[in-house]
């Protein structure tokens, strides 16, 4: 039975529309029941499920790896809190300005890729270099703080203050869990509509694609730019909620890596890919590490080493990631 | 008979190997004109300077009166000239509407209406029964079914056919033939292809062509060309005096 009349969930049967109900209502309560430790995971959940959207916007619908997402992500922070701490811009007009920026980046980078048509690992070790040195450029910086950090200005209000962004953990709870559904339905409406066709066949045959009339350089523009533009506000978020940040921490590769691994896990090029990944990676990560803690071992590094033995297990046990089993084991559309 | 595509003194070499030399033909409108020659003749060089994958060193392409010279593959496919490959491109992850959908996208308004046509192109090549399939669980023989209909969903004027019947058996290349001259007399397609299965030239081909060595050495019938002491030496080698 498919549900006509609201377009956003055009095409999705009952079952589908139930589950996700579900799935939302729970999270709507979970700052009801958690403490503030749940609750702070959760946000970091939704915080990887919403930037491994946008990532899986350029890999996953129009196969373009990059492993510099990072950028963006700092890119939207430093836009958005620079604009905060020196002219007190507030962080939606800053996350606009920013997004403009981050969009700006991610087109220098396809223009510059796809024109002298540098793909594939060559195309993922240019996006390396763009954060490597973007984070170099920042740590010099001086006005931003440089590599000493720049700091947003925290106080201890009355209450909340959305506009500004200045509240307690349950505000960027509702903050985050409403960008990560903004993002769900955005790329939905993007991967049923022409533009997801194309993307699809440019990632399955470039060559092909163009045979079928696609101009291809401009759908690579079109997917780089879509995806960077997604990936500032995380960084605007990311700023907001933490209040600091270093180049050496928000452009480094490791960030790049560790918001890759969501959709990686969850399902490249799904749509819920990307959402269960965030929840089974952070929720698995921080309860080993809680483990440990409990056992009194310190272990540096142990959650890199964890990411590194889950990828290991979905490559060889999952290679489509978890989604499009489990989605066929409930009876769902793998996409 | 108007010209559809006109070729003219249409040349390239690959680091000193003259692949195609000084081609020149026309393939009229509503006609099947065959390209053969041995392994190697540039064939299939000659398509990808048509369709535009390669940009030729001298030479010109006109279509329909334009000159479509140079132009990128997804421009030409615009102008009206639809092709498939050799070795077949599915989009191997995408179903086998989707993979048609997204050909029939070029024409159509949106995706509601392009799948519309998709499904009306994978029925009339008997493919609706595996629509929802992915296209890299396809056999060989509904490839090329796929990579045909992929290609007709752009609504081309001119289809360019590179060996869409190698691999097959004689059974499939016959429901091949029958596809193909279907659209050409039904719907008044343009089709100039390349094709080693004699069979299938002689019973679709209005006019073949004959490439050796990158020339073209022959033009006419099917039935002249076959007799053509030129070609005949070129196929099985030069008579020992």
């Amino acid at each position: 039975m498919r549900i006509a009349g609201l377009p956003l969930l055009a095409g999705l049967d009952r079952r589908a529309v139930t589950l996700l109900a579900l799935l939302l209502i729970g999270l709507l309560f979970v700052p009801a029941v958690a403490g503030p430790y749940l609750l702070s995971i959760m946000i970091l959940v939704l915080y990887f499920a919403y930037v491994g959207q946008a990532w899986n916007v350029m890999m996953g619908m129009a196969g373009q790896l990059s492993l510099g997402h990072s950028l963006y992500v700092g890119l939207g922070a430093y836009v958005a809190a620079a604009l905060f701490v020196h002219a007190g811009i507030g962080p939606w007009i800053g996350a606009l300005a920013a997004m403009a920026v981050a969009t700006l980046a991610g087109a220098v980078i396809g223009y510059l890729a796809f024109r002298f048509r540098v793909g594939g690992v060559y195309f993922a070790l240019l996006t390396i270099a763009f954060a490597e040195f973007t984070r170099i450029g920042f740590d010099h910086m001086t006005w931003l703080g440089g590599s000493a950090g720049l700091f947003l200005p925290v106080a201890q209000r009355e209450r909340n203050d959305l506009w500004s962004l200045r509240g307690d953990p349950v505000m960027f709870y509702y903050v985050i869990l409403g960008m990560a559904v903004t993002a769900l339905a955005l790329c939905r409406h993007l991967a049923r509509s022409r533009i997801g066709f194309y993307w699809r066949a440019i990632r399955e045959d470039p060559v092909a694609a163009e045979a079928l009339g696609i101009d291809v350089f401009r759908y690579k523009m079109l997917a780089a730019m879509a995806s960077s533009a997604m990936t500032a506000p995380a960084g605007v978020f990311f700023a907001f909620y933490y209040n600091n940040l270093f180049p050496e921490q928000i452009f480094s590769m490791l960030r790049s890596i560790e918001l890759i691994l969501g959709p990686i896990i969850g399902g490249l090029g799904t749509l819920f890919g990307p959402v269960l990944g965030a929840f089974v990676l952070t929720i698995l990560a921080e309860a080993l590490q809680e483990a440990l803690q409990t056992l009194g071992w310190q272990i540096p590094g142990i959650k890199q080493v964890f990411y590194g033995f889950c990828l290991l297990l979905v490559i060889v046990f999952l290679p489509n990631g978890i989604w499009p089993p489990l989605a066929r084991r409930l009876g769902l559309d793998v996409r | 008979m108007t010209a559809a595509l006109e070729v003219v003194n249409l040349s390239k070499s690959f680091r000193g190997l003259r692949a195609v030399v000084d081609v020149e033909f026309t393939a009229a409108a509503g006609v099947v004109t065959a390209v053969i020659g041995p392994n190697g003749a540039g064939k299939t060089t000659l398509f990808n300077l048509i369709a535009g994958a390669i940009k030729p060193d001298a030479g010109s392409v006109r279509f329909g009166g334009t000159d479509i010279t140079g132009l990128r593959p997804d421009q030409i496919c615009r102008a009206g000239i639809g092709r498939t490959f050799q070795l077949v491109r599915p989009f191997a992850g995408l179903t086998v509407e989707e993979n048609v959908t997204a050909g029939a996208l070029m024409r159509e308004p949106d995706v509601a209406a392009a799948r519309v046509h998709a499904n009306e192109i994978l029925a009339l090549l008997d493919l609706s029964d595996r629509r929802r399939r992915l296209a890299a669980e396809l056999t060989l023989p509904d490839r090329k079914r796929l990579e045909l209909a992929r290609a007709l969903a752009t609504q081309p004027t001119l289809l360019l056919l590179d060996e869409v019947m190698a691999g097959l058996r004689p059974t499939e290349t016959d429901r091949m033939v029958e596809t193909l001259t279907r659209l050409n007399r039904e719907r008044g397609l343009t089709i100039v292809l390349i094709e080693h299965v004699m069979r299938a030239v002689m019973a679709l081909a209005g006019k073949v062509i004959v490439l050796h060595h990158g020339e073209k050495i022959a033009e006419g019938s099917p039935a002249a060309v076959a007799t053509d002491p030129a070609v005949v030496e070129s196929y099985l080698g030069a008579e020992v005096a």
